[in-house]
């Protein structure tokens, strides 16, 4: 495969063709924040998080834009900073994320790319919108309230579980994730309870019954794990 | 069918309405037919069957014809004489023309209702997409043929190779109606060159913009145009599976479609052997389920597969993968609507019409504050001052014109300052506006334009699919800020806030809505900037629109 020759952040840098950007900053060690992006998941490019700005000026998503030869990436720039931070700032008024009570407190994704970026503040009104939970399964229960619509527990259903128990219904910020036709979990005959999507949502949206303030923690590991096997019938788990 | 067959139906049907001493052409588009037209088709209809007058005089119920909010319209054509256009027709004034020119009562014709051909109304038109409607029943193949229908795609398939035809649409220098105004000729070489055992074309007829019809009453009027430029289209490109997607809130416009197919398919004029060439092209119709977002071509070509209407991020481009992941043509309505007429007229002839850089003509639903609201089509490049004052005949109540939206909730507003501006893309661009799809609405000096940006930011707020985080709660937290400036609330730092807000929401969006959601705020903000002012620091609102009945929270806030 043929291989280009990018600049990020005044740096030349190879990477093959056809590679995603996200893939070749974070193999380059730079810090990139992400929340809809996780390794052995498709894309999103719906958090925006991972912005970068071309050469051109235009800002991409660099978890869905593959390395162009000549490209010139620059990833943390003032604007890409200001930008990142009113994102986060958007995504904490969106909900309501309350820290203090969360059962993800101190191990959830969206608490620390905010501490990373420094956002100590939200200059926004927060929506509070009213939202309800759903305790009906048996081991697991769901929080729209802590929900920043990453859609990873949608896609690790489709794609690797392959029950698509869960979807999104609404639009705008009136979308909720939803378990097959809108029902409670409980009720659900697709589900096969095997937790994927608990395990790979950021945030207290999804955990596991039983669980209290700052207990839960979540592993991403075993999606690796599963895809080497399937792929590459590699089958060596590593507790990350 | 042949060539010669299509040359035949022609004839037989142009001598068959050349028989009629009489023709009376009722509009029979949402509009008038919202406006009581349905009556007034019947009312004629009963005056021909009492007169006994079938063999003579022909009413017809045809698609729109311009001056909308004029209407119930009506159309009489005699051989030999000028056609006479009718105003505001009730049943009454129906009938009366009827009998007058049908030559057989003493009956005078209702001259108070008639709209003179001289009006700057029709006289500063142009038409060349809409060349049909208003003078053919949209339902009747016959009609289109006899017009020169398909004649256009019989002369592509015998006398052009695909690549000659996308030459011939590059040469004429036609950009895309949707609005983004992309070279058509282009992006059909682009999916020409794709390498693929499918490819597909997709007519965009997912019209959203408030206030904007142009796409539904060229679909309404003249169905077959939009097919034919689409098989055109098919043929130049190598596909032969088409997919035309109507906004769900246009049940007229998808039934007259479904029945063009139909009537296309039976004279083979679609489908397999199109035209006994070896060319195969189907269309489908796809309704949508009423999301504006499904005019984004990557939502809309999700919403065709029977996925969740949401864009994808681009690229991949539909020319490489689109449909299936198989390469994709997609155009607005309006722009096949403007490929026959250049196929059979010649690149160079389209090309003449415009300025430099926008060719040919475009269609504009003219609405809001202006005395004559309805559909028009002129040549790029004519002012916004001869589209106001001449062909929507100026500001009623002798109020002044304020701003003119271009664009819809992606758009901006032009004030009167550049009311001489030439209405090209490039130049709407310099403006802050956008050509757009093609929705004008016109606002008069009782218009508060927070209130304008606020009502668009409510409606690209309800629009958002969302997707991505700063269309979905950006656009939520900037109609805040607006209803604040509007009610009184707000505080210096929220306009500072805002534009912050509108500029993070605009380069860092996934898809077009939410990168062109700031639009119509910022160019508000452009122009209009001590509007703005005056209702935060002056607790006033210049147009007299907006309450003010709150306060700032206090001091605390901007501390």
């Amino acid at each position: 495969m043929a291989v280009v020759t990018l600049t990020i952040n005044d740096e030349m840098v190879s990477a093959q063709e056809g590679t995603l950007l996200l893939a070749v900053l974070r193999e380059q060690g730079i810090e990139m924040p992400t929340l809809c992006h996780l390794d052995g998941l498709s894309e999103r490019g719906g958090c925006r998080l991972c912005m970068v700005e071309l050469g051109s000026g235009r800002l991409q998503a660099s978890c869905v834009t593959p390395v162009q030869e000549g490209m010139v990436v620059n990833t943390h720039s003032e604007r890409l900073v200001k930008y990142r931070q009113m994102i986060l700032e958007l995504l904490f008024a969106e909900r309501n994320h309350v820290c203090a009570v969360c059962v993800m407190n101190g191990h959830c994704e969206l608490q620390w790319e905010a501490a990373k970026i420094g956002m100590d503040h939200v200059r926004f009104d927060y929506l509070n919108p009213d939202l309800a939970m759903d305790a009906s399964h048996e081991r697991y229960a769901l929080d729209h309230n802590r929900c920043i619509l990453c859609t990873r527990c949608v896609r690790v259903c489709d794609e690797i579980e392959g029950a698509h128990v869960w979807d999104v219904m609404g639009r705008g910020v009136n979308s909720r994730v939803i378990i097959d036709l809108n029902q409670a979990w409980g009720s659900s005959q697709s589900c096969t309870s095997c937790g994927k999507c608990v395990q790979v949502c950021p945030t207290g949206a999804l955990f596991d019954k039983g669980a209290t303030v700052a207990e839960m923690e979540k592993q991403h590991n075993f999606l690796r794990w599963i895809l080497d096997g399937r792929e590459k019938n590699v089958w060596s788990y590593s507790a990350k | 069918m042949n060539r010669a067959d299509l040359e035949a139906m022609a004839q037989r049907e142009q001598q068959r309405q050349q028989a009629f001493g009489c023709r009376i052409l009722c509009c029979a588009s949402t509009p008038c037919l919202s406006s009581g037209g349905q009556a007034v088709y019947d009312a004629i209809n009963a005056v021909i069957s009492e007169g006994g007058w079938e063999a003579e005089v022909q009413a017809v119920a045809t698609g729109c014809m311009g001056p909308c909010s004029h209407g119930p319209m009506v159309t009489v054509q005699r051989p030999g004489e000028e056609d006479v256009v009718y105003e505001r027709v009730t049943s009454d004034v129906a009938r009366a023309l009827v009998a007058a020119h049908a030559g057989k009562a003493a009956a005078v014709a209702p001259v108070e209702h008639v709209m003179p051909a001289s009006a700057p109304f029709f006289a500063k038109q142009q038409k060349v997409v809409l060349a049909n409607s208003g003078l053919i029943d949209p339902e009747k193949l016959e009609d289109y043929v006899a017009r020169g229908g398909y004649r256009a795609l019989a002369y592509a398939l015998r006398e052009m190779t695909p690549e000659e035809v996308c030459k011939e649409i590059i040469a004429s220098g036609l950009r895309g109606r949707g609005g983004a105004g992309f070279p058509t000729g282009l992006k059909w070489d682009m999916v020409r060159k794709e390498h693929s055992d499918k490819k597909y074309v997709v007519a965009n007829g997912d019209e959203g913009d408030p206030g904007a019809y142009m796409d539904r009453s060229l679909m309404e009027s003249d169905p077959h145009r939009i097919l034919e430029g689409m098989a055109i289209a098919g043929y130049a490109v190598g596909a032969d599976q088409g997919f035309l997607y109507v906004r769900g809130e246009y049940p007229v416009a998808a039934k007259r479609l479904e029945r063009a197919i139909r009537a296309a398919e039976r004279r083979g004029l679609l489908g397999s052997r199109v035209l006994e060439s070896g060319f195969n092209f189907r269309i489908d119709v796809r309704i949508g389920a009423g999301a504006f977002v499904c005019g984004e071509e990557t939502a809309l070509m999700a919403s065709i597969m029977g996925h969740r209407g949401q864009p994808v991020p681009r690229p991949p481009y539909p020319a490489q993968s689109g449909l299936w992941g198989k390469p994709t043509l997609i155009n607005n309505v309006e722009t096949y609507g403007s490929i026959a007429p250049i196929v059979e007229n010649g690149a160079a002839w389209f090309a003449e019409i415009g300025t430099a850089k926008s060719k040919g003509t475009k269609i504009f639903a003219l609405a809001g504050k202006v005395a004559t609201t309805g559909l028009i089509e002129v040549p790029m490049g004519i002012s916004l001052r001869e589209i106001v004052y001449d062909i929507g005949g100026g500001i009623p109540d002798g109020l002044a014109f304020k701003a003119a939206q271009t664009g819809g909730p992606s758009g901006g507003c032009i004030p009167a300052a550049h009311l001489d501006t030439p209405v090209d893309y490039e130049s709407l661009k310099a403006l802050g506006s956008i050509m757009g799809s093609g929705g004008m609405i016109i606002m008069d000096e009782h218009s508060c334009m927070v209130d304008v940006a606020k009502f668009f930011m409510e409606f690209c707020m309800d629009e958002s699919c969302g997707k991505c985080v700063p269309c979905r709660v950006g656009t939520v937290q900037m109609h805040r800020i607006l209803e604040r400036i509007t009610d009184g609330s707000a505080t210096p730092q929220d306009l500072a806030t805002l534009q912050e807000l509108c500029m993070m929401v605009k380069e860092t969006s996934l898809c077009g809505l939410g990168q062109s959601a700031p639009n119509p705020v910022l160019s508000t903000i452009r122009y209009f900037a001590e509007e703005y002012t005056a209702h935060i620091a002056d607790h006033h609102c210049p147009a007299g629109v907006c309450t003010l009945e709150k306060q700032p929270v206090g001091e605390w806030v901007t501390a």
